[in-house]
């Protein structure tokens, strides 16, 4: 659905997006990440043809970034979701959005029925009279979602839809997200937030300028460094460090009373351990998985 | 271009100009006293017996040229908000990610800022015509207004100077970030008129037929001119990356 080659843009000598190739499949979350200034925002204003690219190819769908006959019919298809949402605060939610379903041709029937879907799936169809000024951050940012759902776009970029809101609207706008996922609809979405992006991605980017990597937050987990585990003993002593070393456990580490294991295979090899540790003399009172997070792999390539 | 969208981009301005009340105040109030005002101070002269129907009539067309500045400092007020104010609600970014076109949303928003100028000078004149008539018919002994000299200035130069204030904020809206300095700034669109005003009570000017058709074309070259420039400034990429 949306596929990038060697896409650049620079602002002067400043590079902001260098090189970028990706591809991005229908009906998929993929999840941008990337420190502030890493070219996401950029991106994304570059494929929703905001802004022109420097060089390199993109495309959404059938259409080519960057060729005028193709640009109306791209905003056509996406639906966009800025950093900030952007309402007019002097109209009230249901003027705001059928502002926006008229500048996108939506029909007058089916504008109604969107607003009136929408509003409802976001708790706000109560309060479509009020004016946008008078809603909370939370509020804002739902009905800027909806806004950008107004046209039922086949791609939908979402740029950090939870940042700065509280965790209760956190969840909201989540969930929403997730609905939005079951609908197969293909979200493109950029966020600081990697527990956001662990849990609802499919696939997460991480971009600093340059694409640092790509694939399922799993994959990146588990290609950082393998897998580790925690054996928490009643009491840790250098005789089952020992024993462990002789059975080939070499890396461990002491914590407290907790061993943390370098393992390939710990469904295979946990056995083994904890009959090691416990012919050693000790007490397993927990064995745990531990798996390096996505901020893990997050900080390891953005800090390089 | 498509009309539909144009429209659709105007009146929901139109309907926040509505909805702002000093928006709607600076439009409705300032060719209020301009129209009840200036017939009161004609009305004064008029009844001093040392006036001379010729003066009185030189005054007369000075104060027509009048609705001429009206028509520039109206819009500077809408104008600004139209644009600055988006940028300061950061509501530009969505309207620009729509399939709306870059002249669509000029258009719009520049018609946006003209409809209640003209109208407010349309309005404003009528009231300030039969008023000054009612004041001046016992010195004149005729009904100086309408005349060609008033349909010259609010037909043609008022919308013209409209469409010279509005182009001219557009450009000034691409350098500033708040409203209130938009509005400043726009305002000095308007010291051009003034000085043809200021010229012609001191009698260096006259305010007639030729002088009107001369400065309708002026400002009509200077709409063909500022119509390119805004146009080059109010691109979707410059707004988004260049404008402070």
């Amino acid at each position: 659905m949306i596929d990038t080659v060697d896409l650049t843009k620079k602002f002067g000598d400043k590079t902001a997006v260098n090189g970028l190739t990706l591809h991005v499949n229908d009906g998929e979350v993929f999840g941008f990440l990337g420190p502030n200034g890493a070219g996401k925002t950029t991106t994304v204003r570059m494929l929703t043809c905001l802004i022109s690219k420097t060089s390199g190819e993109a495309s959404i769908g059938d259409y080519q970034v960057g060729n005028k006959n193709d640009q109306v019919k791209i905003r056509k298809m996406v639906g966009l979701l800025p950093e900030n949402a952007g309402l007019y605060d002097d109209l009230s939610a249901y003027e705001n959005l059928d502002f926006f379903a008229r500048l996108y041709k939506v029909p007058e029937a089916q504008r109604k029925e969107s607003i009136e879907r929408f509003l409802k799936m976001l708790d706000l169809w109560d309060k479509r009279d009020q004016t946008a000024g008078t809603f909370s951050k939370g509020m804002k940012q739902k009905l800027a979602i909806a806004r950008a759902l107004m046209h039922d776009p086949q791609v939908l970029f979402l740029d950090e839809p939870t940042a700065n809101l509280d965790p209760e609207a956190s969840k909201t706008v989540r969930d929403f997200i997730l609905e939005l996922k079951k609908e197969k609809k293909t979200i493109f979405l950029n966020t600081h937030n990697l527990d956001e992006a662990q849990r609802i991605c499919d696939r997460i980017g991480i971009l600093n300028t340059k694409l640092m990597v790509v694939g399922a937050p799993e994959t990146l987990m588990e290609s950082l460094r393998g897998r580790r585990i925690s054996v928490k003993l009643v009491q840790v002593n250098e005789a089952i460090v020992a024993a462990l070393a002789r059975t080939g456990f070499e890396k461990v580490t002491i914590e407290g009373n907790n061993l943390v294991i370098d393992v390939k295979d710990p469904e295979k090899e946990n056995p083994g351990i904890v009959e090691t540790i416990i012919k050693a003399g000790g007490g397993v009172q927990f064995v745990n998985d531990l798996r390096p997070t996505l901020e893990d792999v997050y900080l390891k390539l953005v800090r390089g | 271009m498509d009309l539909e969208t144009v429209w659709t981009i105007a009146s929901k301005d139109l309907r926040l100009f509505r909805r702002k009340k000093s928006i709607f105040y600076a439009v409705i109030i300032f060719p209020i006293i301009i129209s009840i005002g200036l017939p009161g101070l004609i009305g004064y002269v008029a009844t001093k017996a040392s006036t001379s129907t010729a003066v009185l009539v030189g005054l007369l067309d000075s104060f027509s040229f009048f609705f001429a500045i009206i028509a520039t400092i109206i819009p500077t007020v809408i104008s600004s908000y139209s644009i600055v104010g988006e940028k300061v609600e950061k509501s530009l970014e969505p309207l620009l990610a729509t399939p709306a076109t870059d002249d669509e949303i000029l258009l719009g928003k520049s018609l946006a800022s003209s409809i209640p100028a003209i109208l407010a000078v349309f309005l404003g004149a009528t009231i300030f015509m039969i008023l000054t008539d009612a004041v001046t018919y016992g010195k004149l002994g005729y009904l100086y207004y309408p005349n060609w000299n008033m349909a010259l200035v609010i037909l043609v130069i008022a919308p013209l100077s409209v469409v010279f204030s509005v182009e001219g904020n557009i450009l000034v809206s691409a350098r500033v970030n708040d409203v209130r300095t938009a509005t400043q700034l726009g305002s000095l669109i308007v010291l051009p008129y003034f000085a043809i005003y200021l010229l012609s009570e001191i009698r260096l000017i006259s305010v007639d037929t030729t002088s009107l058709f001369i400065i309708a074309a002026i400002v009509l070259v200077a709409d063909v001119f500022l119509f390119y420039l805004s146009r080059a400034t109010f691109r979707r990429e410059e707004i988004l990356t260049k404008w402070k």
